[in-house]
């Protein structure tokens, strides 16, 4: 396979489109701008439809529409857009629809700062708006694992009946690194036959709807969901560890691009001797809260390192249950924690724990 | 590890981020994993642009490099803004006909080459990025000259004047930054740190 | 003997929720007549909204959405352009259409999206209680305009015919009204048209029925009537106000 160098944000696309998504819904916004521009040239050439839209309060509506006809659709936006989709990704949960939503994270809140940040962690895996639904979120660290995710959230998506997210930060959209793609060029069309708007020809009507006035009926409908939730718990949680294969005196914890900045620390305290370990989860919402807590428990502190103030720091305290203290370094507003800033922090650690040893 | 990187800065329209991606094509051309990760926004809006690029014969931890092993800047904001934040032992390539002013780190080596006037007399005025790519690449021997310039052939294609002229240019950088090159033995922190010479995908610089 | 008037096909036959003297089920008839009468039902897509007509989707047999406040052209868009075989047609209140959702539909028409939209206008809120509405009528009284609305305040009722004629995008755009038979009859004709220029593929199509609200006015239904002919026509003069070819029909007619 041809090794293609791209930048996240495009690599995205061509992956979504080699994944049968032909129809867009998007609406500009700083830093995920190339997702849009990449469709809009290569849908007409595949057969398939971009729209740009007055915002992305419609954005969230129209993919809506387009899932409830059975087709696979995306948008991608950034964190103040993905806000303003918070009606429709409600309405999208209720109503059972699959579409994958990208949010290349940037610096909030409001308006805020258009570099790239991981501060949507929590709106992402808390739900992301109003009634009892989650979305299923998948962060990549690397552009060839944003293609490899792109594919896999379409296929959580149609298997469960789900939204999914694919979250990002700035940098994984605006940053280049060679890709591989699959070999299809276009995958089959989503297999919708059984509940569709497509028209009534030759059966009942149906109905895409999020709405249940009967409180019997809306409570049985949310344990429905809540049961597929259960079973994407069960089979898609992933997660990725490094240098966790031998002893380990302190563990990382860290998602998305952050967590090769860790795995570079990493490497950097292997030349002295020092092994330190780092857990990734993949999958951000279900958080494989186990694997988490069987990490933790091999070492004898834990860092947590994100672009927010903390906000996977809460997943990793639920998984410690109290076993650990959670330290953190967190920047924000565009700022990245360093290689040096966790090597050096690492080291307090290691300190503090050779004082307790003697 | 088998692992380098470069900062390319300058300001937006200098072709800093074009740069970085001819080497970080070359790169991936001569089978290596590379980042390419531009520093856009605030830097943006003050005018400078810059790239980091990651090479590696295995892989790319870390593609947001804060210390970079080496930096190739066009002019004297992006030299003072990113000149004292280069490791020890790591390059500094300079471009002195716009960073005029002398500057100078004890502990770096440092090249410095007028080549806006370089990219001038040989008839490629608006390829300075590719002056300072050369010398950049003439100095480390990361990646040879036919790799570069093959890419360079490749981007090109369709533009025959640009691609004759971006190559010259690189060529009249390249030989300046092998000029400087310490000699064999006389390896420098930015020798010790050239890509895996065991690694049969790498393409490592002749001997001249 | 010869069966001349039946139940649309395109309605169920169950009783319609909506208060004695309403006119929303005279809009809903007028439609599925008119999807009859095309033959479209098999392949119209409805999308219901938020309001006393969010249970539309229960009346119409054919397939449905239910939208969220106000977005029901952006759903309907996005269905179109996916499927642009189906019929897409939308049906939304005043509150819904020309208050939270004014972007999506005027959007929706400025990119000249080919579906038809109903727009019921009663100058009120219903569901939530009879609240000003932005097409409620200067010196209106309503639950949140005890006084009678002010157009120092909340300025003029909003005309969205007007608004969306003045779209230079080609589109059909009329509006006409329940408040009497005859009026009825000339309604039913144009909301035919508007799908008929979606089956032909030929543009967006918007019209807009000035209907009654006898629960939250404080009239019985036959003064909801005279109101509407009263105090909502001087606000919303009927007609055909936009056709694709730039002529009215009520130009050919009188040609």
């Amino acid at each position: 396979m041809t090794r293609v160098l791209m930048k996240g944000n495009e690599a995205i696309a061509e992956a979504a489109i080699r994944a049968g998504c032909l129809h867009f819904f998007g609406y500009p916004i700083t830093p995920q701008n190339e997702i849009p521009e990449y469709f809009s040239r290569r849908l007409p050439q595949v057969g398939g439809e971009y729209v740009q839209t007055e915002s992305e309060v419609a954005t969230s509506n129209m993919i809506f529409g387009a899932a409830g006809v059975g087709v696979r659709v995306m948008t991608s936006s950034s964190s103040p857009g993905i806000s303003l989709m918070s009606e429709g990704i409600s309405y999208l949960a209720g109503a059972d629809l699959p579409v994958v939503i990208v949010n290349m994270m940037r610096a909030g809140p409001g308006l805020a700062g258009i570099l790239p940040s991981q501060s949507d962690y929590a709106h992402a895996t808390r739900g992301t708006a109003h009634g009892d639904f989650e979305l299923t979120v998948l962060a990549p660290s690397s552009v060839q694992e944003a293609v490899d995710l792109t594919i896999l959230s379409f296929q959580i998506a149609e298997r469960y009946r789900v939204p999914v997210m694919l979250l990002g930060d700035g940098m994984i959209g605006q940053m280049m690194e060679p890709v591989e793609f699959p070999e299809l060029e276009v995958g089959p069309p989503l297999a919708a036959d059984d509940w569709a708007l497509t028209g009534c020809r030759g059966r009942e009507p149906r109905l895409v709807s999020s709405l249940y006035l009967d409180p019997v009926e809306l409570n049985d409908k949310n344990y429905e969901r809540y049961r597929r939730y259960a079973l994407i718990r069960d089979k898609e949680t992933r997660f990725d560890t490094y240098n966790c294969d031998g002893p380990y005196d302190v563990l990382l914890t860290a998602f998305g691009v952050m967590a090769r900045v860790c795995m570079s620390a990493i490497d950097e305290l292997a030349k002295e001797g020092i092994r330190v370990g780092l857990f990734r989860p993949i999958t951000l919402n279900p958080f494989p809260e186990d694997a988490c807590r069987s990490a933790i428990a091999r070492a004898k502190r834990v860092l947590d390192v994100e672009m927010n103030m903390g906000q996977m720091l809460v997943d990793i305290r639920l998984a410690a249950r109290g076993s650990h203290d959670i330290d953190f370094i967190g920047k924000c507003g565009g700022l990245t924690p360093s290689v040096e800033d966790v090597v050096e922090r690492v080291r307090v650690h290691l300190a503090a724990i050779r004082a307790e040893e003697r | 590890m088998n692992t380098t990187d470069v900062l390319f800065a300058g300001f937006g329209g200098h072709g800093m981020l074009l740069a970085g991606k001819l080497l970080a094509q070359a790169a991936v051309n001569r089978g290596l994993q590379v980042s390419w990760l531009p520093a856009y926004g605030a830097e943006m809006r003050g005018g400078t642009a810059n790239v980091t690029v990651c090479m590696s014969g295995s892989r790319v931890a870390s593609p947001y490099i804060e210390h970079p092993a080496s930096l190739v800047v066009m002019n004297t904001p992006s030299l003072l803004k990113y000149g004292p934040k280069v490791k020890k032992g790591g390059l500094i390539v300079i471009n002195t006909t716009l960073a005029r002013e002398p500057w100078t780190r004890e502990d770096c080596p440092v090249l410095s080459l007028p080549a806006g006037d370089m990219a001038r007399e040989v008839g490629a005025w608006k390829s300075t990025n590719l002056v300072l790519l050369g010398a950049w690449a003439g100095y480390t021997g990361v990646l040879s000259r036919d790799a570069i310039v093959e890419t360079i052939e490749e981007q090109f294609s369709m533009k025959h004047a640009v691609m004759n002229a971006n190559v010259a240019a690189f060529d009249t950088g390249f030989r300046q930054g092998a000029t400087a090159r310490p000699a064999p033995g006389m390896a420098n922190e930015v020798d010790s740190r050239t890509l895996d010479r065991g690694n049969a995908h790498l393409d490592h610089r002749t001997a001249r | 003997m010869q069966k001349i008037f039946s139940h649309p096909c395109s309605m169920i036959e169950d009783p319609l929720h909506y208060c004695p003297g309403c006119t929303h089920g005279i809009i809903h008839r007028l439609v599925a007549e008119s999807i009859d009468e095309l033959g479209i039902r098999e392949r119209a897509v409805g999308v219901s909204s938020v309001g006393c007509s969010v249970c539309t989707y229960k009346y119409f047999r054919c397939d449905m959405f239910q939208a969220s406040h106000g977005r029901a052209p952006a759903v309907a868009t996005g269905a179109k352009r996916c499927r642009p075989e189906l019929i897409l047609f939308c049906y939304q209140g005043d509150g819904d259409l020309a208050a939270i959702g004014t972007s999506e539909i005027i959007h929706a028409a400025n990119r000249g999206e080919k579906i038809t939209c109903i727009f019921a206008n009663n100058a009120v809120y219903g569901m939530t209680g009879g609240q000003m509405a932005p097409t409620t009528i200067p010196g209106q009284r309503t639950s949140t305009t005890p006084a009678g609305r002010r157009v120092s305040q909340d300025g003029f009722p909003l005309p969205m015919a007007e608004m969306l004629a003045s779209l230079r995008t080609p589109g059909y755009v009329a509006r006409v009204s329940m408040h009497a038979p005859s009026e009825i009859i000339r309604a039913k004709e144009i909301v035919r048209r508007a799908f008929l220029h979606q089956v032909e593929d030929r543009c967006f199509s918007f019209v807009e029925c000035l209907s009654t609200c006898p629960t939250n006015w404080g009239l019985s239904p036959a003064e909801s009537l005279k109101w509407i002919e009263r105090e909502m026509l001087p606000y919303y003069p009927l007609g055909e106000l936009k056709v694709p070819d730039g002529k009215t029909g009520d130009e050919d007619e009188h040609n």
